[in-house]
């Protein structure tokens, strides 16, 4: 079952950098899709417009459609707030909030209007244990979040979008500034999660690409040059211009 | 091998250094200054009536306290006045205005710190205390609650400059977390921006308070300058005086080194302590943030 159904977007930002051209892409439901490809490609920028988060920056023209359930979630009518709960985000660099790490796991939760107590730490341990890092924060729950090591950081962002129980989670470069332990860690917090979830990564390597899809897609300059379910693209990619970058002869 | 001498570098260095300890020197010489012409004051005068609720130096009278609670009472007020106007104007510009009226009103604002307070002294004197009479019905218009709001206006540009360039150097990934969650753009400002500008918002309250403490002419310009006790809520609405205007109006007609002139420069030490407790208070408060984030980030 396709979750996501992205139907010829196209958007430019205010300095007329067009970053998405025409891009038509089905995400299937309870998988990892993974978008990738050189820098500027416009995976982040697709990424934002699942979850509006580009209303808040300068954007000139944008077209096409985002369906998400069969709903078309750029439609001016959209209450934004609800969908950003509906589909959660992790960043490149870790942004934990400038609260403990209790705080950041319920923030979201008492925007949405929770305030039992109960609710409240069965979330905190619930989504903790699904970003697999309940042992090692368990005992310092009410000190500052910052305070953690950046792989700690970002699983505790990881935990923090979970906890609000998000249908799909967009992964942007979650791990470029992670040691390869960290990663390690993340990626396998990953494969549990995607039982449940839609989840859209991008990764920050080629190689993380290929560890992690179960469905690849690859973007270069604004354009989706190729999408295959499975592993296709990495094994038998149809397009040289894919070809060469998942080779490594790219330039 | 000989080491070269690098006659340059040692003279900056030399300069620099000298610039240094020179402000040290100055402060150093002032505090000595304001001691050896405010102590004797203790000898002249009893401690007990420095104390009291007269100030008529004519008769020999030397009570400071209206002074102290007159200056006391007009900076509270303006602080009143000027925190949620400072803050909210900072948190306008720097998260909510759209970027061509910032850029009007960011440079707006720094020239408005730069206004020279005799100006809107003149302000208070024909437009705010008339004003003030009239709408509440008072028997003068000068009064403290106009130099509260006069001093607020002094204080607002300061404290919205610096808030607004604290606000604006938090990251933007901070609020694209936040919003990313479902937070509104209100809740946002409120439990993420705020709070992690938090030390340079009170940095800008702190120098707000400075820069109300120290301010002189525009109060003496619209405050009625009579030395009252000022301890009841009503006082906010009667004339008071202030420590600054009491010195800059008596200093020039006083004989010098007779009482007056001991008491005055004692005022002088009175202030030169209040404003050190809010600069210690302001930098404890800076510093304990400053080290946290430090530690955190190592
Ligand atoms: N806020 C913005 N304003 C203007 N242009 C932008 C903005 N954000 C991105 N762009 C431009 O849009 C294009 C696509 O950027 P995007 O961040 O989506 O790429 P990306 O594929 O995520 O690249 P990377 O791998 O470097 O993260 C780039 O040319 C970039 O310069
Ligand atoms: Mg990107």
């Amino acid at each position: 079952m396709d979750k996501i159904l992205i139907d010829s977007l196209s958007l430019q930002y205010a300095d007329g950098t067009e970053s998405l051209r025409n891009v038509s892409l089905a995400i299937p439901e309870k998988a990892i899709t993974v978008l990738f490809g050189p820098a500027g490609g416009g995976k982040s920028t697709l990424l934002r417009c699942l979850n509006r988060l580009n209303d808040l920056t300068e954007v000139r023209a944008s077209s096409g459609k985002v369906l998400i359930d069969g709903e078309n979630v750029l439609d001016p009518k959209t209450d934004v707030i609800a969908l950003r709960r509906k589909v959660g985000m992790v960043f490149a660099r870790p942004v934990v909030l400038p609260m403990s790490i209790r705080g950041n796991l319920t923030y979201g939760l008492e925007l949405a209007g929770e305030t039992r107590r109960s609710r409240l730490d069965e979330a905190v341990e619930r989504s903790l244990r699904l970003a697999a890092i309940w042992d090692e924060v368990k005992d310092r729950l009410d000190e500052p979040a910052i305070a953690l090591s950046g792989g700690q950081q970002q699983r505790v962002c990881l935990a923090r979008v979970l906890a609000l129980q998000p249908e799909i989670v967009l992964l942007d470069e979650p791990t470029s500034g992670l040691d390869p332990i960290s990663t390690g860690k993340v990626e396998a917090a990953l494969q549990e999660l995607k039982k449940d979830y839609t989840i859209i990564l991008v990764p920050h390597s080629v190689q993380q690409a290929g560890r992690t899809a179960d469905h690849a897609a690859f973007f270069l300059q604004g354009e989706l040059v190729e999408f295959q379910p499975g592993h296709g693209i990495f094994t038998n990619p149809r397009d040289k211009r894919t070809e060469d970058y998942v080779t490594g002869r790219f330039g | 091998m000989q080491k070269p001498l690098h006659w340059r570098e040692i003279i900056i260095t030399r300069l620099i250094q000298a610039s240094g300890y020179s402000a040290i020197l100055f402060v150093a010489a002032i505090f000595l200054f304001l001691m050896r012409e405010g102590l004797p004051a203790l000898g002249e005068v009893k401690f007990s009536d420095l104390l009291a609720v007269r100030w008529y130096p004519i008769e020999a009278y030397f009570g400071i306290l209206p002074l102290i609670t007159g200056s006391l009472i007009i900076t509270i007020g303006a602080m009143l006045i000027a925190f949620p106007l400072g803050i909210a104007t900072a948190v306008y510009i720097s998260e909510i205005a759209p970027r061509w009226v910032r850029e009007i009103l960011k440079p707006l604002v720094e020239l408005l710190a730069g206004l020279p307070s005799v100006m809107l002294g003149f302000l208070g004197i024909l437009v705010v205390s008339p004003f003030l009479r009239t709408a509440l019905d008072l028997p003068t218009g000068l009064s403290a609650f106009a130099g509260s709001l006069l001093l607020g206006g002094i204080a607002v540009p300061t404290i919205v400059s610096i808030a607004e360039d604290a606000l604006d150097a938090v990251p933007r990934s901070y609020r694209e977390g936040a919003w990313a969650l479902g937070a509104t753009k209100w809740q946002t400002i409120w439990r993420v921006t705020l709070p992690a500008a938090r030390s340079g918002v009170l940095t800008a309250i702190m120098l707000g308070i400075g820069r109300a403490i120290g301010e002189t002419m525009a109060v003496m310009m619209v405050t009625g300058n009579a030395p009252v006790l000022a301890i009841t809520p009503g006082s906010l609405f009667a004339p008071a005086r202030t420590m600054t205007a009491t010195i800059a109006a008596e200093m020039g007609e006083v004989a010098s080194g007779s009482t007056h002139y001991h008491v005055l420069f004692f005022i002088g030490i009175v202030l030169f302590m209040i404003s050190l407790a809010v600069n210690i208070a302001a930098s404890s408060v800076v510093f304990r943030a400053k080290k946290r984030a430090e530690r955190i980030l190592s």
